[in-house]
């Protein structure tokens, strides 16, 4: 017999050859186990190429992002302190779900709901004022058609936004399935992907606020 | 390592090809046998590669087929080792091995890839000749239009649609554009192909060696006539290309901004025309995708850009810089119909165009 | 506005092609050949059977059985595009016109090179990867087995949309991969380029999620004792190419939404005009297609080393160095995409880097071939269909990595781009390499999928049908492009090329002969299912842990999950003297079956037809239904059960039995 040296057992006499004990064969659902392994890494791993997405974004923008076409530039549009507001709206809803999240830890229904409402409020302000701004720059001719830089800022901050409002929905949803069924174990699964999902909307904006906006205005 | 080059070699080499895969023998294979020093120094590439990789694929062929047949179960006679899956002496042959001919091919890759840039200037006719002093480069410039070539000769003021001719011996300095959609232009016994692209100017050295009529296409599909979109190219002695020009000259009409307009427009299977008379801007008009005088010049859109755009208040530009819904409607300039007639005389009007996109920025344009 | 046009978009009666006799023909066969498949499935009351028992079904074997079946018919689709181009070629390089115009031959070209790739290659794959992994690796399901019954339909979803776009409206002509400006809306205004773009993201999202689940499977459900080092490399082959997947498809959503913004919104991301840049597409588009050449191989390599190890009798030479080059060759496949475009007039460093980057790739694969080869030195070589395939493989895949390295020399490639030689060259890597290999691993593991072995006579026939096909079909290929002849050409002047032509015609029809054996194989294996019955679960004296189970496996795969302690686990318990569990058998949790994957499926089809024909109010409303059906879909909390030990006793007693009885 030539195994490998990694081959612990050679005698076959009493070599396990399966587990006795188990019924568990798929990962998903696993009762009694909120932090489910595998829904968590295939969570992150959509997040990953989610990632991907805004990298491909983000690196149009790099490219396009100084191609006018003889038309308004970032100076001419950008209004800082109204994109500093939301930002903060947007980070306050990161810190205000984290607390979500506290509640959840110590299996408080109620506090976790309402710091999920105060989340969905924060996430709508920023919406909100994204989608004032974008009114702003149709009204000045400022729309994704006018030059390659504006059509990749809209697309962007757009699809920035699209997720944005997604997760908002996924807030309501999972909202009422905490209000239905309690924080049982599936719903903290969710829950926690949700938060995943939450934080890195916010790393991804600040993403967007450095280079898009802020290096935008300083060329 | 310039062994490549020599002619010797190559012949010999072809042979081993040639013997190796016995019935392309009787073919004209252009990209092997071709007549312009760039695509003889291609082919020589190509040759040696194969070479060195066929050291290493043949072997592996025939082991393969020997071990099949050595190692068949019903060959009780050969040795049979069911747990020997291990040699550290031969994993370093197979990973080295490779590693080796890739390094040597890595080296020429480099080397000969720098030396054939097609952006490069030639510094030889051929193998046996330097370029003579005081010769100067022919100058072409390409147009791909849906589906035809336009060739310029800035140096002659004249202009042909789907003829390409150049004397032997002489460098030639194609500067390449294209109208509409990607191409890519190729005269396989001339030298390798480059991409013809809307508003960008690609560039390409070559030199043709032997007279004759050779072929030429878009080697990048581009849409429905792409299969007509071929132009015959005469490498002449420089007599008879002195007399294809005068020819030219001669029978000629007039290429305008007007003209241009027309020809640019999807047609298929055009037949060669000749222009004795060209627009000296109408290149750098194409270049800048404004042709159409009321369009605004690429080179003009780049400048006011690289300053910081020109503000909220420019709504009129966005129409300007229109340019690929071109076909959607009829001609809608005023005044072009009239201002166009003379060709030379749109230039002034223009005073942007020619100026601001030079060949090189494209060139960069397209490197990042 | 228009009424009809409101409620129809811009579908109007000029979009059926009812003046295209061929179009018109095909269409009556589907017709016919669809209606007396559903008539069949009607009248012998099988809808129930296949709704509850495929179409709902969250099994991971059974996903990838259907990912196959998929594959092989839009093989015939895929091929007949073939059959219609060398066909039209030949014809038309003899002198004359042929009997398609470019209007035809465009999209046939490029319906040709989309369907392969999308819906023949990339379903094999993962079809083989869903069928095997979760029993090689010992595990009862994938991780996310209804995210697994979505994708699938997903992937199917996308090829309903082309099959449709043969039928109502056009499709793209612009290549399989819809270069811009060409791709864009003022070149290209027709239904074609958005069939091509929503096909490609309806079933994009199904591969996105395919990887990421199997990705999950394979990092986290491995059975106890089966360590990275111990996994068989077909699932390591399996891990990066998902690892691949996941890290590339988000590059082409990205980019295909980009065109699509382009072409419904009107942004300037790839027009000549306003500040866009096509090249930023090529780069894009070529920065998740050459990674996907590697997805689709590095399965087939895979399977070629499971194969050539069990049928020499023999552990796989250099498992160590297999498992480095296939994760050196994934990490590289991401660096070298430059070289699909050398022709653009970047510099000439960054051209000598990409073709150098490209030329490294070739030293790992290098190692694999080395490896098989040792792998059979002092191997007892049974030459069963699966190793012929393989064998095939070696020989005919060097010639395509020479090929293949000799493009990635930039002076070379400057006269081979965009050539038949190209042509040729790709052909020869991904049906001498993948073909080959999902052919093989199909025949390899079709007996623990059905409990029968193929037939191997007519598995004969299709392999030498498709390996004298090939050779025929694309040797001339590589001639004419050192001819000088480009690719994507319906006409031609010069009828010296005619012979070419008509060999490389005759070659497709020895590879139409493989296509046709093969059906002939399925058909003759399941009439003479008996004679090939394999009771013993393991057919092929195998190595690895899916031959340890019953063929076909249970649902649950595995009574008691395994545990592992040699590389090839099931050949190290056989030589161990390992007994089979007979008793002892307690419930096993699995996951239960669920429609809502078909119908989320079936409405992205509504939606991407209304997206494709400007159809806005359907949008809307299947937009709102889709969302809809998801979100209803969370609420259902109740999505598993047990299988009671009676059951589990019940099955494995049978299986006891049949091994008695196969023992004989």
């Amino acid at each position: 017999m030539a195994h490998t040296a990694s081959t612990l057992e050679v005698d076959s006499t009493d070599v396990k050859f399966y587990v006795e004990d188990d019924g568990h064969g798929h990962g998903e659902g696993e009762h009694g186990h909120a932090s489910d392994g595998g829904t968590m890494l295939g969570f992150w791993i959509y997040l990953m190429s989610d990632c991907l997405i805004f990298a491909c974004l983000f690196a149009t923008h790099a490219v396009l992002g100084r191609n006018y076409a003889a038309g308004p530039s970032p100076a001419d549009l950008f209004d800082l302190k109204l994109i500093l507001v939301s930002t903060f709206m947007l980070l306050l809803s990161s810190i205000t779900y984290g607390f979500a999240m506290l509640e959840m830890d110590k299996d408080r229904v109620k506090p976790t709901l309402v710091w999920l409402a105060v989340t969905f409020f924060f996430g709508g302000c920023f919406l909100g004022l994204e989608l004032y701004e974008f009114s702003h720059l149709f009204h000045e001719g400022a729309t994704p058609q006018r030059s390659a830089f504006l059509s990749s800022f809209f697309t962007l901050v757009g699809t920035h936004g699209l997720h944005v409002t997604f997760g908002m929905i996924w807030m309501i949803v999972l909202g009422v399935q905490v209000w239905q069924r309690g924080l049982i174990p599936d719903n903290k699964r969710r829950l926690m992907c949700l938060s995943m999902f939450w934080h890195f909307l916010d790393v991804v904006w600040i993403g967007v606020f450095s280079f898009v906006y802020l290096m935008g205005v300083l060329q | 390592m310039r062994a490549y080059d020599a002619t010797g070699h190559r012949r010999l080499l072809t042979a081993a090809l040639v013997l190796l895969i016995p019935f392309l023998g009787g073919c004209d294979m252009v990209v092997m046998q071709p007549s312009g020093d760039i695509a003889v120094q291609q082919a020589n590439l190509i040759l040696i590669s194969t070479i060195l990789m066929l050291l290493i694929i043949v072997p592996v062929m025939a082991l393969t087929i020997y071990f099949a047949w050595k190692y068949r179960a019903s060959n009780k006679g050969a040795d049979y080792a069911p747990d020997w899956d291990h040699s550290a002496r031969l994993e370093i042959v197979i990973w080295s091995a490779p590693l080796a001919i890739i390094i040597v091919l890595g080296t020429i890759t480099w080397i000969s890839t720098h030396k054939l840039d097609p952006y490069r200037p030639l510094d030889r006719i051929d193998a046996a000749r330097s370029i003579p002093a005081g010769i100067k480069p022919l100058t072409v410039e390409v147009v791909a239009l849906d589906w035809k070539w336009l060739f310029i000769y800035p140096d002659y003021g004249v202009a042909t649609i789907n003829e390409l001719a150049a004397p032997v011996d002489v460098p030639i300095s194609f500067k390449i554009t294209a109208s509409s959609v990607m191409n890519s232009f190729y005269v396989p016994a001339l030298a390798g192909q480059v991409y013809a692209m809307t508003g960008m100017e690609t560039k390409l050295h070559a030199v043709i060696n032997r007279e004759g009529e050779y072929e030429g296409f878009s080697a990048n599909y581009s849409g429905h006539g792409f299969s007509h979109m071929r132009f015959a190219f005469h490498g002449l002695s420089q007599e008879k290309f002195d007399g294809w020009v005068a020819k030219v000259r001669a029978e000629g009409a007039t290429l305008g901004r007007r003209e241009y307009l027309e020809i640019e427009r999807p047609s298929q299977r055009d037949p060669v025309r000749h222009f004795g008379s060209v627009d000296a801007q109408l290149y750098t008009a194409i270049l800048n995708m404004c042709v159409d005088p009321a369009k605004m010049c690429m080179g003009e859109m780049m400048h006011i850009d690289m300053k910081g755009g020109a503000g909220v208040e420019s709504h009129g530009n966005k129409e300007r810089l229109e340019y690929d819904n071109r076909y959607q409607g009829p001609l809608t300039v005023p005044g072009m119909l009239h201002g166009a007639g003379a060709g030379a005389k749109a230039g002034p009007k223009d005073p942007h165009a020619g100026h601001e996109m030079h060949g090189d920025d494209a060139h960069s344009h397209g490197a990042h | 506005m228009d009424f009809t046009q409101l409620i129809f978009g811009r579908l109007t009666l000029d979009a059926f092609p009812v003046h295209e006799p061929i179009l018109v023909a095909t269409f009556l066969v589907v017709l016919l050949g669809g209606g007396a498949v559903l008539g069949a499935v009607t009248y012998y009351k099988l809808w129930g059977y296949l709704w509850r028992e495929w179409f709902t079904s969250i099994d991971h074997k059974k996903i990838g059985v259907m990912y196959i079946v998929l594959a092989i018919i839009m093989l015939l689709r895929g091929f007949a595009d073939a059959l219609m181009m060398r066909l039209q070629q030949a014809m038309a390089s003899g002198g004359g016109e042929g009997y398609l115009n470019s209007h035809h031959y465009d999209q046939i070209f490029t319906a040709h090179g989309v369907i392969m790739i999308f819906f023949v290659a990339m379903p094999l794959v993962t079809g083989l990867i869903n069928l095997v992994v979760p029993l090689q690796i010992g595990a009862r399901d994938v991780a996310f087995p209804f995210l697994n019954n979505f994708s699938f339909w997903m992937t199917a979803a996308g090829a309903v949309l082309v099959m449709i776009s043969l039928f109502v409206g056009e499709f793209a002509q612009t290549g399989w991969l819809a270069y811009p400006p060409l791709s864009g809306v003022d070149y290209s205004p027709g239904v074609g380029v958005d069939y091509y773009i929503w096909a490609l993201q309806v079933a994009g999202v199904g591969t996105l999620l395919s990887g990421i689940n199997l990705v999950v499977t394979i990092v986290k459900m491995r059975c106890p004792g089966m360590t990275l080092m111990k996994m068989p490399v077909f699932v390591w082959t399996a891990l990066c190419t998902n690892i691949l997947i996941v890290a590339i498809f988000p590059v082409l959503t990205a980019t295909l939404a980009l065109l699509s913004l382009d072409r419904y919104v009107g942004t300037n991301f790839f027009t000549n005009d306003l500040g866009g840049n096509p090249m930023m597409y090529v780069n894009l588009i070529w920065i998740w297609g050459h990674p996907e050449v590697y997805v689709l191989i590095l399965p087939a390599f895979g399977v070629f080393s499971e194969v050539v190890s069990t049928f020499s009798g023999k552990r796989l030479f250099g498992y160590t160095s297999m498992v480095y080059a296939t994760l050196v060759i994934t990490i590289l496949s991401y660096i070298v995409w430059l070289h699909h475009f050398f022709t653009m007039g970047a510099g000439a460093s960054v051209n000598s880097f990409f073709g150098i980057t490209t030329m490294i790739i070739s030293i790992p694969t290098g190692a694999k071939l080395f490896n098989w080869l040792f792998t059979m030195y002092r191997g007892r070589i049974r030459f069963d269909v699966p190793m012929l395939w393989t064998v095939g493989f070696m020989i005919t895949f060097v010639i395509g990595g020479m090929t293949g390295v000799l493009l990635a020399v930039p002076p070379a490639d400057f006269v081979l781009h965009n050539s038949l030689f190209l042509v040729a060259h790709f052909h020869n890597v991904i049906i001498g390499g993948v073909v080959f290999g999902m052919f093989a691993g199909i025949y390899y593991w079709f007996p623990k999928a059905f409990g029968f072995r193929l037939d191997p006579f007519w598995g004969k026939v299709s392999f030498w049908g498709w390996l004298i096909g090939f050779y025929l079909a694309f040797m001339p290929l590589y001639a004419l492009g050192l001819m000088g002849v480009t690719r994507r050409l319906s006409q031609f002047e010069d009828t010296s090329l005619y012979w070419y032509f008509v060999v490389a015609g005759i070659g497709s029809l020895f590879v139409l002969g493989g296509i046709l054996a093969f059906i002939m194989q399925v058909y003759v294996s399941i009439r003479d299912r008996e004679r090939l019955r394999d009771t013993t679960g393991d057919p092929w004296d195998g190595r690895t842990l899916e031959w340890s189970t019953s063929s076909p496996p249970p649902v649950y795969n595995f009574a008691f999950t395994p545990m592992v302690h040699d590389l090839d686990a099931w050949w190290d318990m056989k030589s161990r003297g390992y007994k089979r569990p007979l008793e002892g058998f307690q419930p096993i949790h699995m996951p239960k079956n669920t429609g809502t994957g078909i119908i989320l499926a079936g409405l992205s089809v509504v939606l991407a037809f209304a997206l494709i024909w400007h159809i806005w109010w359907l949008v809307i409303v299947s937009a709102v239904a889709t969302a809809a059906v998801a979100i209803w879909h969370t609420f259902d909390y109740n999505r598993d059960f047990y299988i009671p030990a009676d059951e589990v006793t019940q099955a494995e007693d049978e299986r006891t039995r049949s091994l008695a009885g196969g023992s004989v």
